[in-house]
């Protein structure tokens, strides 16, 4: 748990996490005029990074979420699996929480 | 009727930004609840949400805390989710030239990707012509509204979310957000591509145990270069050419 980390390390990584996202976000709006343009092979890259990282940050945790691959009695890739397919249809980010908790729960609890 | 009138750009700017305000109250209240479900005081959590307000990167960076992550990296990974805004700062940048300091300041804190595609949308419309004021306005109006409905709903969450018993797995909500943000992401071949590199690696990285939780960190990376090299390489595989590739 986060009580490990010491009283101000949790924080020390908030504010430095809180200005670097600030200097990337300031980054153009103040540098344009002494910048002129951005690199174009940098902006193409840019436009892979949402769905590499979310891919990153999405998969891990429905497929082996205890750390090693699972598929048989993996509540969780059943309960993605469903979220995935509310998100295909209806894109919309309520809908697929309650799908998903909703599905992770009638597993969990068998309700 | 009342007396005073709101500039029209930013009656322009609250019309436009409501419907996703619902869109975002849920994602907000996700952050709240697992920011204190992984062990963050409710200040903590609060604190994450005024100070770096990005979404993406605070449930990535919940995630860690919870799992003990190194604090180097808990911060990586965020700015490595935050780089996209880089895309974005470079494009809304020609329309904020004529802010002043401040006011560039004040808009760059609350970029996000909504705020983002709204406005460049609004700016580029050939109909609207606004000036550097209304566009101004605009961008406020929309920029802030997010803001203000995500501090209340990470709030929210903090109360809802400290009185949930584990047995629920609250936390599992995080990945299903980050779910709802990847499928309308994938718009392209390549982009498929960049998701499928960039989950396989992080599965690989869990498997195997890749010290220091890195393994968002190479999958995003990894996943970043396969979209380049598929750009590349399905962009020049339709006139055959002898050129190798993405670099």
């Amino acid at each position: 748990m986060v009580a490990e980390y010491g009283p101000l390390g949790v924080w020390g990584a908030i504010v430095a996490l809180g200005v670097l996202t600030f200097g990337i976000r300031s980054s153009f709006i103040h540098l344009f005029g002494r910048i002129e343009s951005v690199p174009d092979r940098a902006m193409n890259a840019l436009q892979f990074v949402p769905p590499a990282v979310f891919a990153a940050l999405t998969v891990p945790a429905f497929v082996a979420p205890e750390g090693s691959i699972a598929v048989v009695g993996n509540e969780r890739l059943l309960a993605g699996l469903v979220a995935a397919a509310v998100t295909w249809y209806l894109d919309d980010v309520f809908a697929t929480i309650v799908a998903g908790m909703a599905t992770l729960w009638i597993l969990r609890f068998g309700f | 009727m009342s007396r005073f009138r709101l500039p029209d750009e930013v009656r322009r700017g609250l019309r436009d930004v409501a419907p996703l305000l619902i869109g975002v109250a849920p994602f907000g209240l996700v952050a709240g609840a697992a920011a204190v479900d992984a062990g963050l005081t409710p200040l903590q959590a609060v604190g994450l949400s005024v100070v770096v307000f990005a979404g993406a990167s605070q449930l990535a960076a919940i995630d860690l805390f919870g799992s003990n992550a190194e604090l180097l990296v808990v911060v990586l990974t965020g700015v490595v989710i935050n780089l996209r805004m880089l895309m974005y700062s470079a494009s809304i940048a020609p329309h904020f030239r004529a802010l002043r300091s401040a006011w560039k300041s004040l808009s760059a804190y609350v970029l996000t990707d909504q705020a983002y595609a709204l406005s460049i949308a609004r700016y580029t419309d050939a109909e609207a012509e606004l000036d550097p004021r209304e566009r101004r306005h605009y961008y406020i109006a929309v920029g802030f509204s997010l803001w203000a409905v995500w501090q209340c709903c990470t709030i929210l969450g903090i109360v809802v979310g400290a009185r949930v018993p584990d047995s629920w797995g609250l936390a599992f909500a995080v990945p299903l957000v980050f779910l709802s943000l990847l499928i309308p992401a994938i718009t392209t071949k390549p982009k498929a591509i960049a998701a499928l590199v960039g989950g396989s690696v992080a599965v690989a990285g869990d498997v195997f145990a890749v010290p220091l939780d890195l393994g968002l960190i190479l999958g995003g990376l990894a996943g970043v270069a396969a979209g380049v090299v598929a750009d590349a390489l399905l962009a020049t595989s339709t006139p055959k050419s002898d050129r190798g590739g993405g670099h």
